[in-house]
């Protein structure tokens, strides 16, 4: 996906690219200004090009929910979305969740329930339990499964996953009682 | 992916000009769908024109109490639009049954009419497909063919719609909306996916240089008395192997009108007035809806894997219509 500028390559001449172009996104907070090519998804941008990994390349096809971020406050996969389309956006990952050195409320229940194994799918896991609970969807442990059900988890995490989400659920039901 | 240029569209009629002036340049919105077929390397389009900047996303009553969906609404917004909740709950429950949260999020009314098929073969650019490459054959007629099309079938082509939403549609008897070079047109939603044929690369009778602009339901949305059933390999974020939408008028006890529509199953959305004439005016009684049943899918024709779905797809059929007739909602 990326421009490759490795020069040991065999081939000659080299394709002829529509130039880049500069976009600004507002990410975790913070502006930051890149310069891409239209084919740079937001999850290479965000990877390659601002060096936030904590967002994960899973299946890269919209099947796994690993790149899942908050784009303008909702939930998407990023990497079927071309960062492109997305000059003067809000982005925000699972490096922008916590906040003056504490964790999101989410994160926290993660550790607590030992809500995954190996880590990997966690970020978009965490990113988009955020967003359900912004949607406000979810009344019942199956309403969790049903509106995660983007979101893939290989090690098979999804009981501890559902019992963290569902407490942060019940905790901010708890407050607006 | 494949290289390609990026046109940011201020206006519908630039972006009609660039798509008009460049026939390989391809409109694009949510994504979730031409991006994933620009990795796989099955659309190659030479520039991409950014539509998701038109004012193209509102939902709202006409004057004449039909409701209008812009194109650019996300399926998202329409599932969870109260006038769609409360008026129209088929749709909701359709869109809902479709794709994940975060890609209902993203993808569009349009791009939802617009989405190709999900034949792995289609997908794969290593085997023949008559709808990637016309003429170089069907992989899927002697292949791996669980998921495919057992009704509308051409010797050329068994691929599948895959929309949820479009199910829905075609039972609320929507109008699209468009927009040409040549001015605005109506196309009915039975009318705008075509089935395959001798020219299977072609998925609907939308033109090459047409935009979706809306969607448009009619006032009756069937809210009392209907439902979606969506039968997959597992339980959320797969594609149908059979879906069916019903919606019913019932009056004392008996069917005043009935839509039945079926998903998974062909190259479009699959309907056909005699199912339903079958039922109005009758008892909502089993062996009435087995009649219906059989009748939707009369001419129905398995390719080995996908055999049970005939068989399945009338169980469906019952089961729905015996859900849609039952509670009052």
């Amino acid at each position: 996906m990326r421009v490759n500028a490795d020069t040991n390559t065999s081939s000659t001449a080299a394709p002829s690219l529509p130039s880049s172009t500069e976009i600004a996104l507002k990410v975790n907070g913070e502006k930051r200004v890149l310069r891409i090519a239209p084919w740079t998804t937001l999850l290479d941008a965000l990877r390659e090009y601002l060096d936030l990994t904590g967002t994960k390349k899973g299946c890269d096809h919209g099947q796994c929910g690993a790149c899942t971020v908050l784009l303008d406050g909702k939930r998407v996969n990023s990497c079927l979305t071309l960062a492109i389309m997305k000059d003067g956006s809000e982005v925000t990952t699972i490096e922008g969740l916590a906040h003056d050195g504490e964790l999101d409320p989410l994160q926290q229940a993660f550790i607590d329930h030992d809500a995954f194994q190996c880590g990997y799918c966690t970020a978009g896991q965490i990113c988009s339990a955020v967003g359900l609970i912004r949607e406000c969807h979810a009344k019942t442990p199956d309403d969790i499964r049903e509106l995660m059900s983007g979101n893939i988890c290989r090690c098979g995490a999804y009981l501890n996953i559902v019992a963290a989400i569902e407490e942060v659920i019940g905790k901010k039901r708890g407050v607006a009682a | 992916m494949n290289s390609f240029s990026y046109t940011r569209a201020p206006d519908v009629a630039s972006a009609l000009r660039v798509i008009t002036a460049e026939p390989t340049a391809k409109f694009i919105a949510g994504g979730t769908n031409l991006v994933d077929l620009m990795k796989e390397n099955v659309e190659r389009p030479t520039r991409l024109v950014d539509i998701t900047h038109l004012p193209l996303a509102g939902i709202q009553r006409t004057k004449e109490g039909r409701l209008r969906i812009g194109a650019l609404a996300t399926n998202a917004d329409v599932a969870y639009n109260e006038l769609v909740e409360r008026d129209y709950p088929l749709l909701s429950r359709a869109i809902l049954r479709g794709a994940s949260a975060q890609l209902r999020n993203m993808a569009s009314v349009g791009g939802n009419l617009m989405q190709r098929t999900r034949c792995s073969y289609f997908y794969d650019t290593a085997t023949p497909c008559n709808k990637r490459t016309p003429g170089a054959g069907c992989s899927a007629m002697e292949g791996i063919n669980r998921y495919h099309a057992i009704l509308g079938t051409s010797e050329h082509c068994i691929a599948t719609n895959p929309s949820d939403m479009s199910v829905a549609l075609l039972a609320l008897d929507a109008v699209i909306l468009v927009v040409g070079s040549s001015g605005e047109r109506t196309i009915p939603i039975a009318e705008f996916h075509r089935l395959p044929g001798e020219t299977p690369q072609i998925d609907t009778n939308l033109k090459a240089n047409e935009m979706i602009t809306a969607v448009e339901l009619p006032p009756r949305g069937f809210s009392g008395h209907y439902e979606y059933l969506k039968v997959r390999d597992r339980t959320s974020y797969a594609f149908a192997l059979v879906s069916v939408a019903a919606a019913l008028e019932m009056k004392d006890g008996q069917i005043g009108e009935a839509r039945l529509a079926l998903g998974g199953v062909a190259h479009k959305p699959w309907r056909r007035k005699e199912a339903e004439e079958l039922l109005n005016g009758k008892p909502a009684a089993k062996d009435n809806f087995q009649k219906a049943a059989e009748a939707l899918l009369q001419g129905a024709k398995g390719f080995g894997h996908n055999d049970f779905k005939i068989e399945l797809a009338k169980r469906a059929v019952v089961r729905t219509l015996t859900q849609a007739a039952g509670s009052e909602r």
